[in-house]
């Protein structure tokens, strides 16, 4: 920034002309958006109410910097806050989950503060410098692993998004929550660094038998779960980074699994220890927890991927939109399957439909960015996104879904459509299992 | 296509590429065969990572034996009790340690408490809504439930308990349940053997299910 500003009066000092230029060609810029933005009347005299005095911010020095330091949003933004599960509300915070505050997040990644939480057992404080991740069981050589081990090897970052399976369990038939926070906020979107779990397993080398690798944290929970090891060979990582720098401690600090896609309960932080055997264990976040009903009365288990899902971030419940006339539309899509092809946008309920934009880039099992233009009316409107994935799938509605689930209680998996209502006075309301 | 025909297409195609054949799969697949794993389980697409080449091994994992690892290696592979430690416990001193250990959160007579719903009950809700779930209803293997006391519970002092306190308090919410009677034992050649109600109730993941297609105008 400091070269541009000193090039540009050194150009207009030595070639003032070509200055002059400049700013003809800004004004004439300006006066043109004016005049396609507002119809041309502001344009046209330029009157003010009041004229602009010179901030205070002008007239002042600011704040001198700090000899070291990490850096924290602005005081404006103090509204910005994870928020502990306040619709269904646990009575300890331990076994708990906090959601990520999707209303105030542009693009597709979740600054490291705002990732969402789930944890068994609270959050453990690990000493990387003792802290070792065991791979035993079925293989040629049981192998230890420290911090300093893992971090020799060639690394790989990928943007993934990460969702909790429970994301939206509380709003099935109807609605309960009032935000995007509250709704979806159990969803992120990180660049995760690490090795590949196949260089290591590989090290250790893989029994023919074995087929399945039990994944176990470091925390008081030693939270476990079963991975097949098709999908432990293909694209999981022993991450150690997320977004540019160490995991944070509630995110698995020192080192955790992820598993591209897949719900984020098997993507077990603190990760301690990982034992290769024939058949999966079946433990009790495999079968009395992350199971979906089924109308017969049975359970789904190993429902894993996350499926195809969108939602519109803005506007989104509890927003209070302004005058009528233009408005972006924007959101989030996402699909453990793949890429997103295409996002499509109702602003009647779901009676017609528009193709989004997609916003470059478009990644496999990441977050993506869509956004349409919308001409608000100033009536009632229902908005909703329906995201398409690279396999052709199309995500359903909670109509599609109880067809084929048996929506009873707290259900998982849940990544049916959302019904956003904006009424006349441009509140915006959640109508999920009412539009 | 049936779902079932669909499955055998899907094993084949992994079975004939092998695992890193499907590993590159690119992103432009048409609704169709989806990639499961040998036991049925959907993958989700898979795309390649692009690494530097490694040295040959050895290369920095530091050679440790099973002897080593007895302290960590506490995991149960429920169906069959796989891994259930040597160790007994009776219904009696199940009691004893849930009214000393448990209780606080869980209620007595583990019928819910201050921090933690009931843990009895439940049996024969699965058809009904809400289903009531409990270790009782929802287990479908008895040795899930020492596998989670071990590596779980006290919340506040997990892995406290010796083998045969985790036997015994799984005896005692065992029995609390009605699952087996007042005098039982459960050691490692008993546990297992307990019959579950929802045993049989798990099926393996059979998604995509649902069937929703790209109206653009004048639906539903």
């Amino acid at each position: 920034m400091a070269s541009r500003t000193d090039s540009s009066r050194h150009s207009a000092v030595t070639d003032p002309s070509d200055a002059d230029t400049r700013v003809l060609q800004r004004r004439d810029f300006l006066r043109k958006s004016m005049a396609l933005a507002g119809g041309g009347s502001l344009a046209a005299t330029g009157a003010i109410a009041a004229p602009l005095e010179v901030p205070a911010s002008n007239r002042e020095i600011g704040r001198g910097m700090e000899a070291r330091a990490y850096g924290m949003p602005s005081k404006f933004e103090e509204h910005v806050k994870r928020n502990r599960s306040d619709v269904l509300k646990n009575r300890q915070n331990f076994s708990d989950w906090s959601m990520t505050p999707l209303q105030h997040q542009p693009g597709i990644i979740t600054p490291n503060g705002l990732v969402f939480e789930r944890h068994h057992a609270g959050v453990p404080d690990i000493d990387p410098r003792t802290h070792k991740v065991v791979v035993h069981g079925m293989v040629r050589q049981p192998l230890t692993f420290s911090m300093e081990d893992l971090q020799r090897y060639p690394s790989v970052s990928r943007f993934h998004f990460h969702e909790c399976s429970g994301n939206g369990l509380t709003d099935w038939l109807k609605p309960v929550s009032v935000t995007v926070q509250q709704t979806h906020g159990l969803l992120s979107g990180v660049l995760w660094t690490g090795v590949p779990l196949s260089i290591v397993l590989e090290e250790a080398g893989i029994d023919s038998r074995g087929k399945w690798v039990l994944c176990e944290g470091g925390d008081g929970a030693a939270h476990a779960r079963s991975l097949p090891i098709e999908k432990a060979m293909d694209d999981c990582i022993i991450a150690y980074a997320m977004n540019g720098e160490a995991l944070r401690p509630e995110n698995g600090y020192p080192v955790r699994l992820v598993v591209p896609g897949w719900e984020g309960n098997i993507s077990i932080k603190w990760l301690r220890r990982m034992k290769v055997g024939e058949k999966p264990w079946h433990l009790r976040s495999e079968t009395a927890r992350y199971t979906d009903p089924m109308p017969d009365g049975k359970w789904r288990q190993f429902s894993m991927v996350m499926e195809t899902k969108s939602v519109i971030t803005s506007p989104s419940g509890g927003m209070k939109l302004g005058k009528p006339g233009f408005h972006e539309v924007t959101g989030l899509a996402w699909s453990g399957s793949g890429k997103i092809k295409a996002v499509d946008v109702s602003f009647d309920g779901g009676r017609n439909w528009k193709e989004a934009v997609l916003e470059e880039p478009v990644m496999d099992k990441s977050l993506t960015r869509f956004k349409i233009a919308w001409n608000w009316d100033g009536g009632p409107a229902v908005l909703m996104s329906r995201a398409i994935d690279s396999t052709g799938y199309v995500q359903p509605t909670v109509a599609d879904l109880s067809k084929v689930r048996a929506i009873v209680g707290f259900v998982q998996h849940h990544n049916a459509i959302q019904p956003w209502a904006v009424s006349a006075n441009g509140e915006v309301k959640n109508v999920i299992g009412q539009a | 296509m049936s779902s079932d025909k669909r499955r055998h297409v899907a094993i084949a195609v992994v079975l004939a590429l092998g695992v890193s054949a499907c590993a590159t799969l690119d992103g432009g697949m048409s609704p169709g065969p989806v990639a499961k794993t040998a036991d049925g389980i959907w993958l989700g697409k898979t795309a390649k990572h692009s690494v530097q080449p490694l040295p040959d091994r050895p290369r920095f994992g530091q050679a440790v034996s099973e002897a080593d690892l007895v302290a960590l290696n506490i995991d149960v592979r429920t169906p069959d009790g796989l891994g259930l430690p040597p160790g007994r416990g009776t219904v009696a001193a199940g009691k004893q340690v849930y009214d000393a250990k448990c209780s606080a959160c869980h209620g007595p007579e583990a019928k819910g408490g201050p921090v933690f719903g009931a843990m009895v009950g439940g049996i024969g809700s699965m058809t009904k809504n809400p289903r009531v779930l409990t270790p009782g209803s929802m287990y479908p293997y008895a040795p899930v439930l020492f596998d989670y006391v071990r590596r779980a519970m006290p919340m506040d002092r997990p892995q406290s308990l010796s083998n045969d306190e985790t036997y015994a308090v799984s005896a005692y919410l065992l029995h609390l349940n009605g699952l087996i009677p007042e005098n039982a034992v459960m050691g490692p050649d008993t546990l297992a053997k307990v019959q579950m109600p929802n045993r049989n109730a798990f099926m393996i993941d059979d998604r995509p299910d649902s069937k929703a297609v790209r109206c653009m105008s004048n639906c539903k």
